[in-house]
């Protein structure tokens, strides 16, 4: 199976060779991968209800492999994304035949593939997970692959930013998941339902998991990118954003549900989301003028009741769900290709501009007739099998309720099929039509293959439903579940209702012709403000929270980073202190008088330093600091440092008096300070901080044994009497070269400094 | 005996912080070398004092007897002393190239590296 989902992305790599050499001709080439997993899918499908394994370790330190499992859901998904994909690839060729990029093209469409794939097949959690954000990577390649265009741009933006948003959800819902039900393995967690269900990170892994497909799958208010992204060719709207890609979402809530499922936080939010979804996917859809975003709105729609029909997690509800997924991706993936056709051909996709088409693209229109029919329902079509299957449900499901939100959607959609398959192709010639011809082959085969599968399947419903949805519908309630094709009861209650559904299409089909500019204008300042908007005055609002904040911790301001510093480490220590038991000690006793005189003479001096407003008293200042210091250690029996302290003091001063005369005045300007308030807070707690570590170090136990090593050795082993002298020289000899190296350096650099300020007054 | 020298420490610890906030250059300079002389004293108060007895062995004996101040402290400061005068040497070089180059010495006007943001 890892063969299965590596061969597109190898062929993604030979794309551009294979185009190169071939042309657009590359595309029967790169035709024949699909094509071959989808035989190969075919091969293994009495293998479907029991499901398929294979393991390939990928990071056994982790615990993370690359898990496939093929079973009845992963396998209708795996004949969906091979079997469409053929009919894109091919599609496609014709499509952008003598496109420059069309080698780039393949690249991103074969890695798409394969992401898919992989993404479905995917057994182990983590796998899932980058399978998945790849798929979300490929779309964002494929909706900006016209990168010329603003528009392409910011639509590939908004659905990478919303998708990937939902993927860091999907991320930590996974881990929860993982985490609740002891396993990173989707076979097992489905196995697992009651653990998880009982466990306390139900909810939140759940909810994040939920949010992630929800994004995927353009689930209401997360759905704005979905129009955006018809910006992408044809044939990758047909694919990634009708029939694979956003039915991810699907997917996941669809493999989830036996784990996840038949909780009342679970089936409400799948049925409100999903039903608000695709209520207002399908009036969107009326709204639009545009052939491409009408079918978008109705994916979205589509995607809207999938998830709606997930939501209950009943054997009834799945059936409808697997029965519908196929129907759907069947219609959708031709009418695209259809639309497809008409703009490529006729150069336009407004549908006030389409008109009388029929003459010009019959076979065009044939295949669109065919697809309609079965998005809107009628007999003879899979959409009649897969709206009774869902009637069934619904009246399962028990109550009124579901029976008219299926029979309104049903109405809806009589009336959007009306739009899509009648308005461009009959009535009078527009002046765009009279300029169309049929496409040419290689883009009818699409569009006719997967109408006539349409009708097939509508008229046979016994070649699907055994062999593949009994075995996905299983997959999803968890339990073996048979499919019966003979589930329409033609005298049925609801056949009335569905009646009259049609009939009230059909009527608003035919209102709405006349009415539907008036409609369009008085919507439109209600339109304006939806997700779409809340997106773009997000993404403002992120970049200005972005510039605030960098503003606040950046200001390019030197006393702001030092303030920031000071403060974080008199917090941090203190918090640190504060958990541990802290011991201070206090230790005073027999002090003389020439200690406290020396010390106080120190402090006196500091505080002048501090507040100093000339030059003179500042250095003078910090001087008696200096030589302070210096009587300290004298008193407490180091005159080595004594000594070094006197001789560095005076070098000190003599640099600063120096340098001081050439700069200018220090006279303290008012500001110079502020906010002094905050300054000295922060100054007087790092004082404060340091007297509490100080006194908590004199509270320990001293351990003196380095130090009357020293004193032993100091003699007999290094021969000399000044203890410290010979740590200096002898014990810590490297220390000290490294010590004159850094003066040393330090005088190089500053004589540098000076040499070339030097220069730099010649050159004037 | 070492409670008075620790408070001396917090203060000039509290000066050197203060110091170091200002905007002008050279205000922060005093604040660095202040900062120095209460660190080195921090390490050498923390080795504990002894009065009058330097860690000197007399010369006429193998080893030190009676108490003596500890010696390890006292060379890690005087490695530190030194340094901290390289560092505070060079640093004045610094300020004062920069007051040439720039024309001042307030850090809230040296704005070459991070120029303030220009308003929308």
């Amino acid at each position: 199976m890892l063969t299965v989902v590596l061969a597109p992305f190898f062929a993604a790599l030979a794309a551009p060779w294979l185009v190169r050499r071939l042309d657009r001709r590359a595309s029967f080439v790169l035709a024949l991968v699909p094509v071959a997993i989808f035989a190969w899918t075919l091969s293994r499908l009495d293998a479907f209800a029991a499901g398929l394994t294979d393991v390939t370790p990928w990071v056994p330190g982790l615990d993370v492999a690359l898990a496939f499992r093929l079973d009845g859901l992963s396998g209708l998904f795996v004949l969906l994304i091979s079997g469409i994909g053929t009919l894109v690839v091919l599609y496609a060729g014709g499509y952008l035949a003598g496109h420059p990029m069309l080698g780039r093209f393949f690249v991103f469409l074969m890695l798409f593939m394969g992401a898919m794939l992989g993404l479905v097949l995917a057994d182990d959690l983590i796998a899932l997970f980058v399978f998945w954000e790849l798929t979300s990577l490929a779309s964002y390649l494929l909706v900006g692959f016209q990168s010329e265009k603003p528009a392409a741009r910011r639509a590939a933006l908004q659905a990478l930013l919303i998708t990937g948003t939902g993927g860091l959800a999907l991320l930590a819902g996974l881990i929860l998941a993982a985490i609740a039900g002891g396993s990173w393995r989707l076979s097992d967690l489905v196995l697992a339902g009651e653990a998880i269900r009982g466990h306390g990170l139900y909810l939140p892994a759940m909810g994040l998991i939920v949010l992630g497909s929800f994004t995927k799958s353009a689930q209401w208010p997360f759905h704005s990118w979905l129009p955006g992204a018809m910006q992408a060719p044809t044939p990758v709207s047909a694919y990634l954003h009708s029939a694979t890609m956003v039915k991810a979402g699907v997917y996941l809530l669809a493999r989830l549900d036996p784990a996840f499922g038949g909780t009342a936080a679970w089936t409400t939010t799948l049925l409100v989301i999903g039903g608000i979804t695709m209520l207002a996917g399908l009036v969107l859809a009326l709204l639009e003028t545009d052939l491409k975003l009408v079918l978008a709105w109705t994916t979205v729609s589509a995607l809207g009741a999938l998830v709606f029909l997930i939501g209950p997690a009943t054997e009834d509800s799945a059936r409808a769900a697997m029965a519908f997924l196929l129907t759907h991706a069947l219609y959708k993936g031709a009418l695209f290709m259809a639309a497809g056709n008409v703009d490529h051909e006729a150069g336009t996709r407004d549908l006030r501009d389409l008109s009388g088409l029929v003459r010009a693209m019959p076979i065009t229109f044939a295949a669109t007739a065919v697809s309609s029919a079965s998005m809107a329902g009628f007999p003879l079509s899979l959409g009649w099998v897969s709206k009774a299957i869902t009637k069934a449900a619904a009246i399962e499901a028990g109550g009124f309720v579901p029976v008219a939100v299926v029979t309104f959607a049903t109405l809806l959609l009589v009336a959007i099929a009306g739009v899509v398959a009648i308005e461009p192709f009959l009535g009078r010639k527009s002046e765009a039509a009279k300029e169309a011809h049929e496409a040419p082959p290689s883009m009818l085969v699409g569009p006719l293959a997967l109408a006539s599968l349409s009708l097939l399947f509508g008229l046979f419903p016994d070649l699907v439903s055994d062999a593949v949805l009994a075995p996905a519908a299983s997959a999803v309630a968890g339990v073996p579940l048979a499919v019966e094709a003979k589930v329409i009861k033609p005298f049925d209650w609801t056949l009335g209702l569905t009646l009259v559904a049609f009939a009230a299409g059909a009527a608003l089909y035919v209102l709405w012709q006349r009415r539907a500019e008036l409609w369009r204008d008085r919507l439109e300042p209600v339109l304006s403000r939806g997700p779409d908007a809340g997106y773009d005055h997000a993404l403002v609002g992120l970049a200005r929270l972005a510039a605030w904040q960098t503003r606040l911790w950046q200001p390019g301001l030197l006393h702001r980073y030092t303030a920031a510093t000071f403060a974080v480490i008199v917090v941090a220590t203190l918090a640190a202190l504060f958990r541990g038991d802290l011991r201070l000690a206090f230790p005073l006793d027999g002090l003389r008088l020439i200690e406290i005189a020396v010390m106080a003479l120190t402090a006196a001096a500091a505080i002048v330093a501090a507040i100093a407003t000339t030059r003179l008293l500042a250095v003078t200042a910090l001087g008696m600091v200096g030589i302070g210091v210096a009587l300290i250690f004298m008193l407490f029996g180091a005159p080595d440092l004594a000594i070094t302290q006197f001789m560095v003091e005076t070098l000190v001063v003599v640099l600063l008096a120096l340098v001081l005369v050439r700069l200018p005045g220090f006279r303290l300007s008012a500001t110079a300070d502020r906010p002094r308030a905050l300054h000295a807070a922060i100054a007087g707690a790092t004082g404060l901080l340091v007297i509490v570590l100080l006194l908590g170090v004199l509270a320990e136990p001293f351990d003196s044994r380095l130090s009357e090593w020293f004193a032993r050795t100091s003699v007999p082993e290094a021969f000399g009497h000044n203890i410290v002298n010979v740590i200096l020289v002898d014990f810590r000899a490297i220390d000290t070269l490294g010590e004159i190296i850094v003066v040393f350096a330090a005088a190089l650099a500053g004589l540098a400094a000076i040499a070339a300020r030097a220069t730099r007054r010649g050159a004037r | 005996m070492e409670l008075p020298l620790v408070l001396l420490i917090g203060l000039l610890t509290a000066v050197a912080t203060w110091l170091m906030l200002s905007r002008n250059l050279i205000r922060l300079l005093l604040g660095f070398a202040v900062l120095g002389n209460a660190v080195n004293l921090a390490i050498f108060v923390s080795g504990r004092l002894t009065r009058d007895a330097p860690p000197l062995v007399p010369l006429d004996a193998e080893t030190i007897t009676g108490a003596f101040a500890n010696p390890l402290p006292q060379a890690l400061v005087l490695t530190a002393i030194v340094i901290g005068f390289g560092l505070l040497a060079f640093a004045l070089v610094l300020a004062w190239v920069a007051y040439e180059r720039l024309g001042t010495v307030r850090t809230d006007e040296m704005r070459v590296a991070e120029p303030p943001e220009e308003k929308a």
